[in-house]
């Protein structure tokens, strides 16, 4: 009997200590979920989902409480891919894909007060104090970040213009 | 037929449309005059659009620069002829979108008077490096359509192995008979462009593939060759899409280009007969690429013919040379009816690219409804690439474009096969070219936020270094203002002590 509670002991005691040291060098650091739904998200930090940036909304996205389709710059393919991820059923056809939109800023109004350009997530635009500022159209993301800052209402959102280079065939009309 | 000792291998699939070539195959190419303004596109070829290098009222001479070529995959575009500079504005492009491009407005003054050109009679002397050189700032880009810069493939040589150089004189697609034309008038010019384009690609060999729908032209063209052993002129069997380059190859070698891979990768380049000409000419008589042969044909045209015609010239200039149109054309398209693209207009100018300008009746164009598919495999058997359209195209239609990607999209050349043969008239290629263009979309949003984050990290790496910076100052003033009160205190005390 003394054999058996003998061997019984060392054997809990030898898999405690293992444990214990499984739990300190194999340790995770944070969910691992949140930072594959941060490598989803657009990252620009823009803020429209309410979160201050796509690494807090991402950590809300995997403690379940934000919805999947809180990211208006990834639109309708973000929300079913982040469904997909976090295995829950999304109905995507409430929200509206904006047709993508970049800054504009209108030279006669812009005085040059640099408020615009040391709000922007990207560094999408260029100026210096008393200078006209202006947009690097391809930095831009369209987080309208730079039209709340604006002081005369000079910086606009317009659609990316459509140029040979990122024209493409639409789809050819179903027939019935 | 002639058959001739060479060994030719069989590609997949393939389609054997209704010729119709007999049009304008035996009327003599025509010297299309100057007609009223000339509308000169900044992009004409794959790549970077030129840059203008002439002002507004600018008197420019025939073959002047009149822009610029930018970065790497780019072309320069030349003056068609002597006359003023009238507009450098935007005007819609000779493209199925019909959008603004940069145009450059020439109004003839009707002299021709030339620049100063840089003739070279001895082309062989030439370094290879030189024939490139000049293949690039005479604006040469790749005749038969896709209009890929010429210069570019001649230094392929750099990267690559190159050992042949195969002269794509198939025209396979219908209707269409500029290069048979070429090739039957000019085999001479032709023939010498090809040993300069060997010069400078340093190559041994060339083959000169021409399909047996035109005998008159390989006759010429061997006749031409007589004296040349290393070129081979090589009749190869009639079937669309001969003229690929890819498929070519494979026919004349039996070597199946990689997928995504270049002709080169099995050290071959793979030239239009028309370009070798333009750059015969070009080496030669230093002139730049400012005409080409156009096919104008199609039902609708009273008198179809080829024409050779300055760039820029409006397509209603040449339809108007062939005795105009006896009706309204269902379809009027830039290129062959198989691959060509509808024209917004006969406004739109005549480009490097433009092969040919089709008005086709509504009897040739025979579109009708398309109806459900049932799987009879048709297109699988006619795809040239060994694809199946029938699956790509419903995921396509549904969106599933990365679906689509994995039956193998990106490898489609767009011939048009699947969609000439299928039974229930689905648009075929219609969905391939819709989902590539929106595939590439695709890459360029998510090319871009892989930006954006790197943009927005570079950011917030900075602001930090910025935050701790100032803080840093306000320790350090802190400290200095501390000093000082201690300071102003010891000497309040030992003033006091003095007192």
């Amino acid at each position: 009997m003394i054999a058996a509670i003998t061997s019984l002991s060392l054997l809990g005691v030898i898999l405690g200590a293992l444990l214990g040291l499984a739990a300190r060098y194999l340790k995770v650091e944070g969910n691992p979920l949140v930072g594959e739904i941060e490598a989803m998200m657009p990252g620009s930090q823009c803020g429209q989902c309410g979160y201050p940036g796509c690494s807090p909304a991402a950590a809300a996205l995997a403690a379940g409480e934000a919805p999947v389709t809180l990211c208006p710059p990834g639109g309708q393919s973000l929300a079913l891919a982040l469904a997909d991820k976090l295995g829950v059923t999304v109905d995507v056809s409430g929200m509206v894909d904006k047709a993508p939109m970049i800054a504009y800023v209108k030279e006669d109004l812009c005085i040059g007060c640099t408020r615009c350009f040391k709000r922007c997530p990207t560094d999408a635009i260029l100026g210096g104090p008393k200078q006209i500022h202006a947009v690097i159209s391809d930095a831009c993301t369209g987080c309208e970040k730079c039209v709340e800052a604006c002081p005369t209402e000079c910086v606009e959102m317009r659609p990316i213009p459509v140029t040979l280079q990122n024209w493409h065939w639409p789809k050819p009309a179903i027939a019935a | 037929m002639k058959t001739s000792g060479f060994k030719l291998f069989r590609i997949r699939g393939g389609v054997h449309p209704e010729g119709r070539k007999h049009a304008t195959c035996d009327i003599p190419i025509r010297e299309l005059g100057l007609s009223g303004l000339l509308r000169i596109p900044l992009q004409q070829h794959i790549g970077a659009p030129a840059e203008p290098a002439v002002r507004r009222g600018d008197y420019v001479l025939k073959g002047q620069l009149l822009a610029h070529s930018q970065g790497m995959i780019s072309a320069p575009v030349h003056a068609p002829t002597s006359g003023y500079i009238k507009a450098i504005g935007k005007y819609p492009a000779p493209h199925p979108s019909g959008l603004p491009v940069r145009t450059i407005t020439l109004e003839p003054d009707g002299e021709e008077r030339w620049i100063d050109l840089n003739p070279q009679a001895e082309p062989f002397n030439l370094d290879p490096d030189e024939i490139a050189a000049r293949v690039a700032a005479a604006g040469i880009v790749g005749m038969g359509g896709a209009t890929f810069p010429s210069a570019v493939k001649f230094n392929l040589r750099k990267r690559y192995k190159l050992h042949t150089l195969v002269i794509n004189g198939a025209e396979c697609e219908p209707y269409l008979t500029c290069d048979d034309r070429l090739m039957r008038e000019h085999a001479d010019e032709i023939i010498d462009g090809i040993r300069i384009a060997m010069h400078g690609l340093q190559v041994k060999r060339a083959l000169v593939a021409i399909e047996n729908n035109k005998p008159q032209a390989q006759t010429a063209m061997r006749d031409a060759a007589r004296d040349f052993p290393e070129i081979t002129i090589v009749p190869v069997p009639v079937r669309y899409p001969m003229g690929s380059e890819k498929h070519l190859v494979q026919t004349l070698t039996g070597k199946e280009t990689p997928a995504r891979a270049l002709t080169a990768d099995i050290g071959i380049v793979v030239h239009n007969g028309a370009t070798v000409r333009a750059v015969q000419q070009a080496i030669r008589f230093g002139r730049p690429l400012i005409s080409r042969v156009v096919t104008v044909s199609g039902g609708a045209v009273a008198n179809p013919a080829n024409l050779l015609a300055p760039i820029g010239t409006p397509v209603s200039a040449l339809l108007d040379a062939c005795g105009g149109l006896r009706e309204e054309p269902a379809r009027l398209l830039s290129g062959g009816p198989m691959m060509g693209q509808p024209l917004p207009g006969t406004q739109a100018p005549i480009v490097k690219g433009t092969s040919g300008i089709l008005a086709l009746t509504q009897m040739e164009v025979a579109s009708k409804p398309a109806m459900p598919c049932i799987r009879c495999g048709s297109c699988v058997t006619v795809c040239p690439c060994g694809l199946l359209p029938l699956e790509m195209a419903a995921r396509a239609r549904i969106g599933d474009l990365q679906g689509a990607a994995d039956f193998g999209l990106t490898d489609c050349v767009s011939c048009g096969s699947c969609s000439y043969v299928c039974p229930a008239h689905i648009p075929l290629v219609q969905y391939f070219n819709y989902a590539k263009g929106a595939l590439t979309e695709q890459q360029r949003a998510k090319h871009k936020q892989e930006e954006t984050k790197r943009l927005a990290a570079a950011r917030n790496e900075r602001m930090e270094r910025q935050a701790a910076a100032k803080r840093e100052a306000m320790a350090k003033r802190k400290a200095e203002m501390a000093a000082q009160k201690s300071q102003e205190k010891a000497q309040e005390n030992t003033a006091e002590a003095e007192a």
